[in-house]
């Protein structure tokens, strides 16, 4: 799993590719916590190049939008690879996230 | 028509990636579809982690033996531990269509089990646990 982050001027952009298992997924929540703790409550997690989420992802992805929400900011989703958009729906998550097809805007939605 | 394979590793979270592969292969040999595939690499997945979290309590404390065998339109995994016996019944069912700060997600891995898989079997002997997947294409 490899993880990016770029720092936008209302929002922190993280991306994410590879495998988010229960190997990897302490690490990619470790990444959203420390974006989150270091003062950013806006986040878009772009995850075209994501392989594989399983539960252990999804439960990271929904801590973090918790901790965003609870400091007045949200979460958004973009690009999801279509097994993320799979694993979301399956967990009837995808009217929980806002999920944009295009990562342009949902920085621009912040 | 694919064979029976069989893979055993040690129960580390660093081998859910060679978990994946194998299931990759054994399905790919079989002419499954690739949804399929992904289905069943999901199921054995939240399994084998269930397995590591619940069953050996952590990791580095036993062996996960795997088995992959595809008949026409079927293919059956049988997953197995020597850990705690696990009763499916105690584990809560997730809780997602409510509101954000309500959420629970225990039990996500067993639920995903059950909806990508058509037949989940669980059962415990002296030996240890024995989780049987059935997996079905028409």
């Amino acid at each position: 799993m490899d993880i990016t982050t770029n720092e936008y001027k209302r929002c922190s952009l993280v991306s994410v590719s590879g495998r988010v298992d229960s190997n990897t997924a302490p690490g990619f929540e470790e990444a959203l916590k420390a974006v989150i703790e270091g003062g950013q409550r806006n986040v878009v997690l772009e995850l075209s190049g994501v392989s594989f989420m399983s539960s252990a992802g999804l439960r990271g992805m929904v801590s973090s939008l918790k901790a965003c929400k609870k400091g007045g900011g949200d979460l958004f989703i973009a690009t999801p690879s279509d097994r993320v958009s799979e694993v979301l729906k399956l967990a009837g998550l995808t009217s929980l996230f806002s999920v944009y097809d295009d990562v342009t805007a949902a920085v621009g939605d912040f | 028509m694919g064979r029976k394979r069989k893979l055993t590793v040690p129960g580390r979270f660093e081998y859910l990636a060679a978990i994946a592969d194998f299931i990759s292969e054994a399905g790919s040999e079989a002419n499954f579809a690739q949804d399929t595939i992904f289905h069943v690499q999901m199921s054995v997945d939240e399994a084998c982690s269930n397995i590591i979290e619940h069953a050996y309590r952590g990791q580095d404390q036993g062996e996960i033996k795997l088995s992959s065998e595809c008949k026409k339109g079927e293919w059956i995994i049988t997953i197995q531990d020597t850990g705690r016996p696990f009763d499916p019944r105690a584990v809560p069912k997730p809780n997602l269509n409510i509101k954000v700060d309500d959420i629970k997600t225990g039990g996500l891995g067993l639920y995903f089990m059950h909806q990508l898989m058509d037949n989940v079997e669980f059962t415990f002997d002296k030996k240890g646990n024995r989780l049987r997947m059935v997996k079905r294409e028409a």
